[in-house]
This record gives structure tokens, C-alpha cells and sequence, in this order.
């Protein structure tokens, strides 16, 4: 895997190592445990792109975003969270379906087969 | 100098219709126009769905059924006061004064105080267990009530009766009864004939129906133990609702000295205004031509009137239809137009049929020219359709009865509302026309559901216009020349069967593959699954490997059932119901080591809830082990093939059913299709295992076997039609090859074999001809690969717990085998269960 970084890099952010790029299953996602602090991470392979959001869904406060499945809207890449289909921008987190919902994102860099997460 | 003074507004009562007179009326207002608004209300929270309020019950939160959020008033510039009600209003001064004595000056002032339960003077009514059912609050003391009740009591027989008994079923109280005071339910909706199929309909459901019984009194200690009728019987409750209709709320227009109806309700003429010409009353607290209107229809239009009336309109209110449809309670009612209007003044077409529970009546004008009004009873699909006919005085076709007989399938329902005026009323809540929602389609580009809620709000109030506004958009995409297809999503420009056949041509066997051969983008949550049990059905390769383990739908990927909470259930196959008494200790083992409640599922297997996501493999492993095997209660495939005991211990049964259904179900196991598959094999005709209510059923014969299929249970209950007639086994599993295969090929996604055959073209005598007289004859074919994916099958668990690559995948955290401290449980009888949705 090159050396990349996705999504706007903040300087402001702290990189922790989150886990490997074989940790995360490609076009899929995974959650890690960061700083007291549950994130899903996504191996979008198939653009070629990482992103990083809130696990948790603000629906129904499900743990459960990171098992979603990714894909996207009118190109806009999004996740859908598996309890009842709220799907969201990986980009912005704004929910797709309803305007009051919405997720953080997180910044994401693969260095060295190692993927790390902004916070 | 021009003064601009600003209208003072105060509205009584923040309930569905207050909220929408303040929603119009900021609408309507004149850009020349000050106005300021003040509402008081009485409950603790703002505006919520009243009509909807049932579906807090199903899981619906306070927030999701409220209207528009606190912020919206603050947004708007419009204060607001809750949990404080309005006690007095000086008329001569006008000033209102609160509860908590707030006063505020009003120029005009809105009495939107809805309505409350009536509740007749029975003694014993005070006593704790005794409700009623109006309120979020109400709802939330009955939902805590019934987990430790038993048996339920309705008084009232009516809509709102009949919705609060059936949420009393709902809240898995053992008995549920409705008691109704006159000789019938229902009665001022629906006719004799109606009312009989409705009360057998509601018993099939399980709920208990007591006609002219005459409550005398509510006995119990401090709580009610029970109901003592006139007629000296007695019914014993724990928990009785009572709901025998509604008494508007017009005490405070008494103390003002408006002008009241002895029956109660505010007098108001047909601009609302009541004997006061600054106060307008609105919604189910005014007394509009002589009577209530108890539906949130007429309320919003009343809203309209006196928005527009503030804003320098003029509109009237009119006499309103009140056409009901009832929602959840598990059976169809509706009336609509007059409904009761007899002959000579019509001619009445009647229709009714007891084995289905169908009861319909449609009265036509004497000259057979226009629709009057009718009632349909256990199938109200074409209530939208025979409602907008009546109200649009469209003229009728020559046979009238076809209205309510014969298939209309969605097609000719779309040709329908495409014959109506462009004034046609299609949402009679947010008054939207059949030529506005064309003009949203054609003109703003809102194609779906969700963009025409978003714009023009219709379907928003009841909900019970929106299968026609479906059929606007598609009919008007029709017309525009666009040619509307049952397109899979934007990834993908075919059907789900055109897919199926060029993958099946192609070869594909990865989601990846069939992307970048026929489709474009990224994919998304509809078409991965959707491809994913296309592969399955084609190939049968485990699902779990190349690409295709992310693109299958949560369950699948963790071969489990996600449940609230986050956590999985666990459900070995046993076949047939059959278990041994060693392979049921080791369920309980299992249960007993990783914490798991457990149940017995309604397809006679077991189920085992709460697993976390880490310990599916362990828990898997040692199932395994013991001999069991994946029940597949995730994926839309086979589920169970449910037996009666049949001959081996049965004194009536004349075949061994348990045998047959225990190779029926190894023969199917692990089959991915459209939907999931049930099936059940009874022993003789008493058919204690309900074939008939499954996908295919069996049942014995002296001679053999007897196939029935495309049954259906869940919430849209339909029987199983007959194939074939005493076949022998053999013929009797080569004919349900055919049928499955031929339904996996053809059937839309998620559609379930009965709507299915709902929708096939020629019906039941056309599935025989395929299927049995092979008339396509593509029999052959449909055996070879059925039989293809039986070779190939594999326990999906085996796969994992032998896999070491593919257990990894089960941990919720990829950096640490934590399990997910977000999972909280709550004790309930010895066992656990998960915690309430936040
Ligand atoms: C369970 C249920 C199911 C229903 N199903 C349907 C259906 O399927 N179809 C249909 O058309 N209709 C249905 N209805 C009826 C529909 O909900 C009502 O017609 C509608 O809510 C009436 O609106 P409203 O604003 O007039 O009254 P409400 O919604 O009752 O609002 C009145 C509000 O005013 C408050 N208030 C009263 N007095 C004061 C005071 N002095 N000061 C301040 N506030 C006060 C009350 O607390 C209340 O919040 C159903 C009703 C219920 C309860
Ligand atoms: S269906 Fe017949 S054989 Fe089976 S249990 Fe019932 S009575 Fe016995
Ligand atoms: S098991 Fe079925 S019927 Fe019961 S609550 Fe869940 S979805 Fe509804
Ligand atoms: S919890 Fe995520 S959509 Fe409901």
C-alpha cells in the first residue's frame, strides 16, 4: 500500500495508530478503540480512499456504524448504519435521509502499512 | 405616516392542529404583516403525531413523533409556553392568564384545545390499571403497566377501541378483550355485515370481542381485578383502557362565556369564529355544522380557513368527508362517502368472503353513473382508488362491481389515478391535488416518496394517500415519455431478474466483477445485497469469501441476527423440530457459559440472544461440535420446515410427517433466495403444523402427499393454494424444486413467494402450468440447478470456525478483543434482555 493521506489534514490533530490495513476488510469497515473513544474506519479500496467516522449511530445510539456497508450517492461516498438504513456522507457525516442526524469524520493517513487516525 | 401595528396572536393548546394553524399561518402571512404568536400548552412537550401515536409502542420515540422541534417555535419568532394551560381569558380586556399566571394580550385568540377520553361514570374508574389513551404520557404509564399485567380490557368498540386493543396484544398481554356497549363494532363506520366479518377477522387475531355488555363496575382492591357487566357476568383484568369515545375540551370556553353545545364542543360558524368574533375555536374542540370532526383532516382544514382568514383571505369551512381507513390492527377497515345510504337511493354491490375475511359494499347512484360511498372490510386496498372515484364523482365504468372485484394489480391502479382531474384532492391532510404532485414530478424533479414529502408535504398527515402518490410518479414519468423500469438503484440499470441472467450468462462471481461489467459508481446498502443474493442463488459459494463478505446485508456477514443493543442471536437448525435430549443440554450449556437468553422461536427451533459479536465463533464452535449445524435465521433463505408428531405417535396421523420434514428441510437448507423461505409438513388434514400459511406446505394424505404454496403468515396473512394432489414423495420434492427455483429466478427483491404470486400475470393456473405441466418447458433446467446448489452446500459456520482468517473478522474492535462497553442489559424474568432504545 503507497503512502497516502485522505481526506483534509488538519495540523491541529493528534495521529494515533489505529491498526493495520489488513485489520480492515476492503470496500468495508472496521472499529477501532482510540482514546476512550469508538471510530469506524473504512477501507474504501475500490476509490482508492480511507475515511474515518463516529461509530456510534445518533439514530437510535448504535454502536454499529463501522459494520455498515459503504457505497455511494450520486458519487458522494456513504455509509449505511445496518439497524434501519440511515446512510451517511463519509466526507461530511451529514445524514442523506434526515437532516437532523449527523456523525463526525475523522481524518485518516495509511503510512507504512500502518493506518492512523486524527483526533 | 404609515403606523404599522402588530397583530397580536395567542393559540390555546399545542396539539396537532394548533401546530398547524401557526405552521399556515407563517406561511401565509402578507410580507406588509407584524404578527406575533404565543402558544400555551398544556402537555409537557411540543406538537407531537397523535394520528400515529400506536407507533410508540413499535418503537417510536417521543422525538421521532413530534411534528417540529422546540427550535422551529424559536426559529419562527414564536413563544411558547408548555406544561402550562391557559385557566382564564378576560374577554373584555383580552388577556389570557396561565396556570403559572402568565398573562398575555391577545387581537385574536385560536382555542385549539383538542379533545379528551370521554370516560362514563362507572365506579371503580379511579382505581390504578385503569387508563386511557390519548397521550404520549398515557402511553408510557400503559407500556409500564402491562409487563406485569396479564389481561387487558377495551371499553369501546370503535377506531380507537379496536387500535388500543390491538397495542395491547402488541405489549404481549396473554388475553386482550374489547367490551362494546351496542350490539356491533364499529358502528357508526361500517354496516351489520361489515361488523360480523371485522369481529371474526379480529378474533382470528386473538382478540376477544364482548357485544352489548353494559359495564356496571370496576372491582379490585387499590388496582382493578376485574369487570362486572349488567348482565351479572364478570371478566377478570388487570388492565382495562377505556375508550368510549372523546369530549371536547371546551371548559374554558365555558368559564369565558362562549357559546357551548350541551353535548359539548365550542360553537363556531363556517369561519370558525365562535360567539365571540375575536376567539376562532379549530380542531376537535370545535363544533363546526352541527357536529365533532374527530379526524385530523377537518382539523387542518379549519387551520387553513383561520390562517387565511388572519391573513386577509377568505375561505370558508365546509361540511367534510369523514372517510376513515383504520391503520394496526392488523386487518383492513375502511368506509367511505355514505356508506349506509340504502336502496332505492342506490344500488348496493355487495361481496363478501368468509374463508378470506373479506366483506365489501359499494353503493352507486341509481342511474349507475357515480360512486356514493361503500365499505371494505379484511382487503382495503382499493380504498384510496374507490374514495377519490366517490369524491370526484368520476363516472364509472359499465360493470361497477369490477371496482371492488377481479385483481386490479398496480398497473391499472397507476391508469386509475391518472383518469382524475388535475383538482382531484389526492392528501386531504396538507389539501395537495393530483395536478400539484405532477407539477412537483414534472416540473421540480421530485421522484421519489421522500423529495415529494420534503416539498409539498403531502402524505405527511395520515400517510394513507401514499400508495397514490406513488402511482402519480410513476404514471406521470409515464406520461412524460420516461420510461419507468424496476430499476435495482442508481448503481445499476436493470431489474433484479435482468441481473440475474447476465450474471448467470457472464459467469460473475464477485460483487467487484458484476460492478464493473454492468453497473457504475460504488454500489450502495441496496445493491449489495441484492448482488450478494444473486451469487448465492447462483452459485451457492460461501458468502463470506473474496469480495463478498462486505456486501452482505449486517446479518449475513456475521452469520447472525443483529438485535437492539448491538449484540447477535444465535439459532441452530433443527430439522423438523426434531432434537435429542443430549443436543438440548448442550444449548443450555452454551447459554448458560456466554450469558444468552433463551426462547423457543415459532419454527420450533430455539433461540439464543445476546451474544457479543467476539463470542460467535466460541459459542458456533461448540455447537458444532455437538453436531449442529447453522439455522441460516439470518440470510433470506430457508428458514424452517416446521412437523407435526404425524403418525409415528399421533392417533389421527397417516404419515410419518416428522421423516418427511426433517429431508425436506436438509434438502433446502443454506437455499439463498429473494426472501426467506418458510415450510411445514402435517401429519393428516387437522394440519396442526399450518402448511397453509407457509411458502410450500405438505400435507398427508391416505394416498400421499398434498402441496400447497405461495402461503404466507406475518403481518399481510394470506393461505397457501394447492399444487398437486396425493403425490408420492418423489414428485412431491421435484415439485417443489421447480416452484423454488422458478421463484428465485423470477420473484423481485424481498418479495416473498405470496406477493410473488400476487403479482404474476394469470395467477395460480399459471404457476401449475409452469411448474407441474411444464408448458415453458423449462422444468428440467429448473430441477438441474437446483439441485447444482443442493451439492454445493456447506454449513456456514463450519467455514468460519475452521478459518482462523475468517474468525478474526468477528471482534468488534480490530485493536484490541475488547468486547463493546456500549452493551447494557436489563434483568426480566431470570433471564436478560436488551435495554431500551435510548
Ligand atoms: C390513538 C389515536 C389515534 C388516532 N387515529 C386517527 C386516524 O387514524 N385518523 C385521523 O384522522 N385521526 C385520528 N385521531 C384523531 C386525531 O389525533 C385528532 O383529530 C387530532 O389530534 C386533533 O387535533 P387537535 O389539535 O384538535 O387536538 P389535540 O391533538 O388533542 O391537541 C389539543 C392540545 O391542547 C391542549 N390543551 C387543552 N386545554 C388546554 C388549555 N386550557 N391550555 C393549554 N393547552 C390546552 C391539550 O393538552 C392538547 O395537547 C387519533 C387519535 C388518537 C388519540
Ligand atoms: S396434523 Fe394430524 S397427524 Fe399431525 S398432530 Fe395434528 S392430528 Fe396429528
Ligand atoms: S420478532 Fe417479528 S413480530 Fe416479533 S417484534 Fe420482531 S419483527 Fe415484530
Ligand atoms: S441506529 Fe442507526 S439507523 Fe437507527
Amino acid at each position: 500500500m503507497n503512502t497516502e493521506t485522505q481526506t483534509p489534514t488538519d495540523t491541529q490533530v493528534t495521529w494515533h495508530i489505529a491498526c493495520e490495513v489488513s485489520d480492515i476488510p476492503e470496500d468495508g469497515g472496521g472499529c477501532a478503540f482510540i482514546d476512550g473513544k469508538q471510530i469506524a474506519i473504512f477501507n474504501f479500496a475500490r476509490r482508492g480512499e480511507w475515511y474515518a467516522t463516529d461509530n456510534e449511530c445518533p439514530h437510535r445510539q448504535q454502536m454499529a456504524v463501522s459494520r455498515g456497508m459503504i457505497g455511494s450517492h450520486e458519487g458522494e461516498p456513504k455509509v449505511a448504519c445496518p439497524f434501519h438504513k440511515k446512510t451517511f456522507s463519509l466526507k461530511t457525516g451529514q445524514c442523506f435521509n434526515d437532516d437532523a442526524y449527523q456523525i463526525k469524520t475523522f481524518p485518516v493517513m495509511v503510512r507504512e502499512n500502518l493506518v492512523y487516525i486524527g483526533l | 405616516m404609515k403606523h404599522i401595528s402588530v397583530i397580536r396572536i395567542v393559540v390555546i393548546g399545542n396539539g396537532m392542529v394548533g401546530f398547524k394553524f401557526c405552521e399556515k399561518l407563517l406561511a401565509k402571512r402578507q410580507a406588509s404583516q407584524q404578527i406575533s404568536i404565543t402558544v400555551f400548552g398544556e402537555e409537557p412537550r411540543v406538537a407531537y403525531d397523535r394520528v400515529h401515536l400506536s407507533e410508540y409502542f413499535a418503537g417510536k420515540t417521543a422525538d421521532d413523533l413530534t411534528l417540529a422541534g422546540e427550535d422551529w417555535y424559536a426559529d419562527n419568532g414564536i413563544k411558547i409556553y408548555l406544561s402550562d394551560p391557559v385557566v382564564d381569558i378576560d374577554r373584555e380586556h383580552k388577556l389570557v392568564r396561565s396556570h403559572h399566571g402568565i398573562v398575555v394580550q391577545y387581537d385574536y385568540l385560536i382555542m385549539a384545545t383538542g379533545s379528551g377520553a370521554f370516560v362514563p361514570t362507572i365506579p371503580g374508574v379511579e382505581k390504578d390499571g385503569v387508563f386511557v389513551y390519548r397521550t404520549i404520557e398515557d402511553l408510557e404509564l400503559i407500556q409500564s403497566y402491562a409487563r406485569k399485567a396479564k389481561k387487558g380490557a377495551v371499553i369501546g368498540g370503535g377506531l380507537l377501541g379496536l387500535e388500543a386493543a390491538k397495542a395491547l396484544l402488541d405489549l404481549g398481554l396473554e388475553e386482550a378483550h374489547v367490551v362494546e356497549f351496542a350490539t356491533r363494532l364499529m358502528p357508526r363506520q361500517i354496516d351489520e355485515a361489515g361488523s360480523r366479518m371485522l369481529q371474526s377477522q379480529l378474533e382470528s387475531l386473538g382478540l376477544h370481542i364482548h357485544l352489548s355488555k353494559n359495564t356496571q363496575e370496576i372491582k379490585g382492591g387499590d388496582c382493578i381485578e376485574g369487570m362486572q357487566f349488567a348482565d351479572q357476568s364478570f371478566l377478570e383484568v388487570d388492565m382495562l383502557v377505556i375508550s368510549a369515545g372523546i369530549r371536547p375540551r371546551d371548559e374554558l370556553a365555558k368559564i369565558a362565556g362562549l357559546e357551548t353545545h350541551p353535548r359539548g364542543g365550542i360553537i363556531v360558524d363556517n369561519q370558525l369564529q365562535t360567539s365571540d368574533p375575536n376567539i376562532f375555536a379549530i380542531g376537535e374542540c370545535a363544533l363546526a355544522h352541527h357536529m365533532i370532526y374527530g379526524l385530523i383532516a377537518p382539523g387542518y382544514e379549519m387551520a387553513d380557513v383561520v390562517a387565511a382568514k388572519l391573513t386577509g383571505g377568505a375561505k370558508e369551512f365546509l361540511p367534510f368527508d369523514m372517510s376513515t381507513k383504520l391503520k394496526l390492527i392488523g386487518t383492513d377497515v375502511a368506509s367511505f362517502g355514505d356508506p349506509f345510504i340504502e336502496e332505492p337511493a342506490c344500488t348496493t354491490v355487495r361481496y363478501e368472503n368468509k374463508a378470506k375475511g373479506i366483506y365489501k359494499r359499494i353503493n352507486v347512484s341509481p342511474d349507475g353513473k357515480t360512486l356514493l360511498g361503500g365499505i371494505l372490510v379484511g382487503d382495503a386496498e382499493q380504498y384510496n382508488m374507490l374514495l377519490q372515484t366517490c369524491k370526484n364523482k368520476t363516472i364509472l365504468p359499465p360493470d361497477s362491481e369490477d371496482l371492488i372485484l377481479g385483481s386490479r394489480g398496480g398497473e391499472e391502479a397507476g391508469a386509475g389515478v391518472m383518469s382524475f382531474p388535475d383538482d382531484a384532492l389526492i392528501c386531504s391532510c396538507e389539501a395537495v391535488t393530483k395536478g400539484m404532485l405532477c407539477q412537483e414530478v414534472s416540473e421540480k424533479g421530485n421522484h421519489t416518496i421522500d423529495s415529494i414529502k420534503k416539498s409539498c408535504k403531502a402524505g405527511t398527515g395520515c400517510g394513507g394517500c401514499i400508495p397514490m402518490v406513488k402511482d402519480i410518479i410513476t404514471g406521470t414519468l409515464k406520461q412524460n415519455g420516461v420510461y419507468v423500469r424496476n430499476v435495482v438503484c442508481e448503481h445499476f440499470d436493470y431489474s433484479r431478474q435482468e441481473l440475474l441472467d447476465l450474471v448467470k450468462m457472464n459467469g460473475l462471481k464477485t460483487y467487484g466483477n458484476v460492478l464493473d461489467t454492468f453497473g457504475k459508481g460504488d454500489g450502495c446498502e441496496t445493491c449489495k445485497p441484492l448482488v450478494a443474493s444473486l451469487l448465492a442463488s447462483l452459485w451457492n459459494e460461501s458468502i463470506l469469501q473474496k469480495d463478498r463478505a462486505p456486501i452482505q446485508d449486517s446479518n449475513d456477514r456475521y452469520l447472525a441476527n443483529i438485535q437492539k443493543g448491538g449484540t447477535y442471536s444465535v439459532v441452530p437448525r433443527i430439522p423438523g423440530g426434531e432434537v435429542t435430549p443430549e443436543k438440548l443440554i448442550v444449548i443450555g450449556q452454551v447459554a448458560q457459559r456466554y450469558g444468552l437468553y433463551t426462547k423457543i422461536t415459532g419454527g420450533q427451533r430455539i433461540d439464543l440472544f445476546g451474544a457479543h459479536l467476539g463470542d460467535l465463533p466460541e459459542i458456533w464452535e461448540a455447537l458444532i461440535n455437538a453436531g449442529f449445524e447453522s439455522g441460516h435465521a439470518y440470510g433470506k433463505s430457508l428458514r424452517t420446515v416446521k412437523s407435526c408428531v404425524g403418525s409415528t405417535w399421533c392417533r389421527f396421523g397417516v404419515q410419518d410427517s416428522v421423516s418427511f420434514a426433517i429431508e425436506v428441510e436438509n434438502r433446502y437448507k443454506g437455499l439463498r433466495s429473494p426472501h426467506k423461505l418458510k415450510s411445514a409438513v402435517s401429519g393428516c388434514i387437522r394440519e396442526c403444523a399450518e402448511a397453509q400459511s407457509k411458502d410450500f406446505g405438505i400435507i398427508a394424505t391416505e394416498k400421499g402427499w398434498n402441496l400447497y404454496v405461495c402461503g404466507n403468515g406475518g403481518s399481510k396473512p394470506q393461505h397457501a393454494q394447492l399444487l398437486a394432489t396425493d403425490v408420492d414423495k418423489e414428485t412431491c420434492l421435484r415439485l417443489i424444486d421447480r416452484f423454488l427455483m422458478f421463484y428465485i429466478k423470477t420473484a423481485d427483491p424481498l418479495a416473498r413467494t405470496a406477493t410473488w404470486l400476487n403479482k404474476m400475470e394469470g395467477g395460480m393456473s399459471y404457476l401449475k402450468a409452469v411448474v407441474v405441466d411444464d408448458v415453458l418447458g423449462i422444468a428440467a433446467e429448473l430441477e438441474s440447478d437446483l439441485q447444482q446448489l443442493i451439492d454445493v452446500y456447506q454449513c456456514e459456520w463450519k467455514e468460519v470456525v475452521d478459518n482462523p482468517e475468517l474468525r478474526k473478522r468477528f471482534s468488534h474492535f480490530v485493536n484490541t478483543p475488547a468486547k463493546d462497553p456500549s452493551i447494557q442489559f436489563e434483568e426480566m424474568r431470570e433471564q436478560k434482555r436488551a435495554k431500551e432504545w435510548a
